[in-house]
């Protein structure tokens, strides 16, 4: 166990190097340099001297990639020159908003689904089942921003039950006293989950319902809910967990999406106005933040996999 | 757990004689069905004979055609890109100047010369899907391409050559795979302003990094088979077994994924022109136009968002169902020899 541990984190800690030393290479790549992303493409020469000087760009490179490093390392995320603000202070107030609408999200696509796939392996080849993956499909194919905006069409203007746009409080106990104003964005990001959850999990409880140890419980007399749910359930949903570690990614991008649709203040948003007004430190602090948050999960998925599961620690180990 | 399917397929191939070697991939000995295309009838690796039940082309195609969503997904792509490339030739409007559409009404609902309405700018919106859809078309094509080749020779090298090699390669394709998909594309589009060309580009280098994970695990199990270590005993170079064994061998995979890749191809573009980073104007694609259709959203001008929104869901479903079909037959085929 402690082997695996070792190696996933030394894994996760090279795939984080490697993010950042491709972060760096793009400030780098910015036509002109960060100077005339700053100070505009009319600036002067000696303009553009004296931002290098103060900034430190005119050190050698290797130099500027220590420097770089010793900032990230003390979460310094360098400064948004379009808010003039600290960039760190930024994401501070955009990723618990991005926290609530992800957390919300994939806890809806969980309880959702869960109990959806356990419900098609009980009428598997039934009407219900063929509905059910049918209506998942169809949530499957439809993209986050179309589905954000037919929902806003649907159920804010056409039938006025839910305000077209995410709560705007600051706060996060404003955002959270608004639950109306949250239905639409959370089941917009939820979708695509719900779907790929529920057949996941269909197909896992169809896998283990084959296993010998289920074919050993109904010998030894277990009655059929005892066995789908004692037996089956308890096994078919450990995969579920690495499934919600590799989908994060893919819900993340989602927020950005489902945060420009309803307008929500969370990191996205935050991107993607930063993507505007071409404020590349602020862009990139955020895709930096957003990545190791994903890393982190991935690599928390992937030990609370072999923690749950004995038979993982002893294959990878 | 065999299931009596499987049964059948094994005592098919012990009949005409092949032996069925361990961990096969979805295309293997490529060099023996090409010849067998030929001829007909070969001696496999394993000494039997190996009997050929027409064309291999053929089988792929029969295995093909009866996956009845295969076709339905062909049958809307062909017509999208009739709809998108000879469409504005018997449809004629005016898509790039603004100032020749002023004269047109903006906002205007279907009908009245305009079938499905006009957008905020006076566009003809019917016209301007044929347009943006040629960009997502085109976008989605080129970038898939370049990735599934840039992926798959990257994959190819770094399972052939292993060593410390791999690793390293690896390790570079888990970098980029954990910047989630949507924030690596707005950073790339951001830092290089790309015009269309620089577009396809920026969704390629999203797009090539599961083909070189997939060809990867292919090469690692190739590099090990027989007519590898053939090439290599007879002096054949590992450019040679890459481009000649290893490539060929795994295009099953390749094209499978490459069919994935343009649906996710469009789909990126439609999201990032939907965030308002899509390809610069006047060009347009349908993310862009959805995205234009959803400020009107409150005011209900429907025809702003359904029709872009149609061509997107169809055209990404079209391509996953003929994915899809393409995997079965192209293993199916395996099987079936």
């Amino acid at each position: 166990m402690i082997g695996f541990l070792v190696r996933r984190l030394l894994q996760a800690v090279v795939v984080i190097i490697g993010v950042i030393a491709f972060m760096f290479v793009l400030i780098h790549l910015i036509p002109g340099g960060e100077a005339r992303a700053v100070l505009g493409p009319k600036a002067q020469p000696v303009a553009i001297a004296q931002f290098n000087k103060e900034n430190g760009l005119d050190l050698p490179l290797w130099d500027q990639f220590l420097h770089y490093l010793w900032n990230l390392s003390h979460f310094n995320l360098g400064r948004s020159y379009t808010l003039n603000q600290s960039v760190g202070a930024l994401i501070g107030e955009s990723l618990p908003k991005t926290l609530i609408l992800v957390g919300l999200a994939t806890l809806l696509a969980v309880v959702v689904a869960i109990p959806l796939g356990v419900y098609q392996v009980v009428r598997r080849n039934k009407p219900e089942d063929y509905i059910i993956t049918g209506v998942s499909f169809i949530l499957y194919a439809v993209p986050a921003f179309l589905l954000g905006t037919l929902l806003i069409l649907w159920f804010a203007v056409y039938i006025p039950i839910f305000p077209t746009e995410a709560p705007q409080s600051t706060s996060i106990i404003g955002i959270l006293s608004d639950p109306r104003g949250l239905v639409l964005p959370v089941f917009t990001l939820a979708a695509i989950s719900i779907a790929s959850f529920s057949r996941y999990m269909r197909s896992s409880m169809m896998e283990t319902m084959t296993e010998d140890f289920v074919r050993t419980a109904r010998a030894k007399g277990a009655g059929p809910r005892r066995v789908l749910y004692v037996h089956a359930l308890r096994n078919a949903i450990i995969p579920i967990i690495t499934l919600l570690g590799l989908s994060l990614g893919t819900i993340v991008s989602g927020a950005v999406i489902t945060e420009s649709v309803f307008n929500y203040p969370g990191m996205g948003l935050l991107a993607v106005n930063s993507a505007f007004k071409e404020d590349i430190p602020t862009l990139l602090g955020v895709t930096f933040v957003v990545t190791i948050a994903t890393i982190c999960g991935n690599l928390l998925a992937d030990i609370l996999y072999a923690v749950v599961d004995p038979r993982i620690r002893y294959a990878k180990s | 757990m065999q299931n009596p399917e499987d049964l059948v397929r094994t005592t098919r191939q012990e009949v005409v004689g092949r032996e069925i070697v361990g961990e096969t991939g979805p295309l293997e000995d490529l060099d023996v069905l090409s010849e067998e295309l030929g001829q007909g009838a070969v001696v496999a690796p394993g000494g039997g004979e190996v009997v050929s039940h027409g064309g291999l082309g053929r089988r792929i195609f029969s295995v093909f055609i009866e996956n009845k969503l295969a076709v339905v997904g062909v049958i809307v792509i062909v017509f999208f890109l009739l709809f998108c490339y000879v469409g504005p030739l018997l449809y004629h409007t005016n898509q790039t100047s603004a100032s020749e559409a002023l004269f047109a009404p903006d906002n205007a609902p279907p009908g009245n010369g305009h079938p499905l309405g006009t957008d905020s700018s006076g566009f003809d919106i019917l016209g301007r899907l044929m347009y943006g859809g040629q960009i997502s078309l085109l976008v989605g094509f080129s970038a898939a391409a370049i990735a599934s080749v840039f992926g798959a020779l990257y994959g190819a090298i770094s399972g052939f050559f292993g060593s410390w090699l791999d690793p390293v390669m690896m390790r570079v394709v888990d970098a980029f795979l954990s910047i989630p998909v949507l924030f690596l594309a707005i950073v790339l589009a951001t830092v290089f302003r790309p015009s269309l060309t620089v577009f396809i580009f920026v969704i390629a280098f999203v797009s090539w990094l599961i083909p070189a994970r997939l060809i990867r695990g292919q090469a690692l199990s190739l590099r090990i088979r027989e007519y590898v270590q053939a090439v290599k005993v007879m002096g054949g170079s590992r450019t040679r077994i890459v481009l000649r064994h290893i490539i060929p061998n795994s295009i099953g995979t390749i094209i499978v994924n490459a069919t994935f890749n343009i649906a996710d191809a469009i789909l990126l573009l439609a999201a990032l022109g939907f965030i308002g980073l899509g390809v610069p104007p006047p060009q347009t694609d349908w993310g862009s136009m959805l995205s234009n259709g959803v400020n009107y959203a409150l005011d209900g001008y429907w025809w702003e968002i359904y029709p872009a929104g149609l061509c997107i869901v169809l055209v990404v479903v079209a391509f996953n169902f003929i994915g899809d079909a393409l995997r079965d037959a192209l293993e199916v085929r395996l099987q079936q020899r």
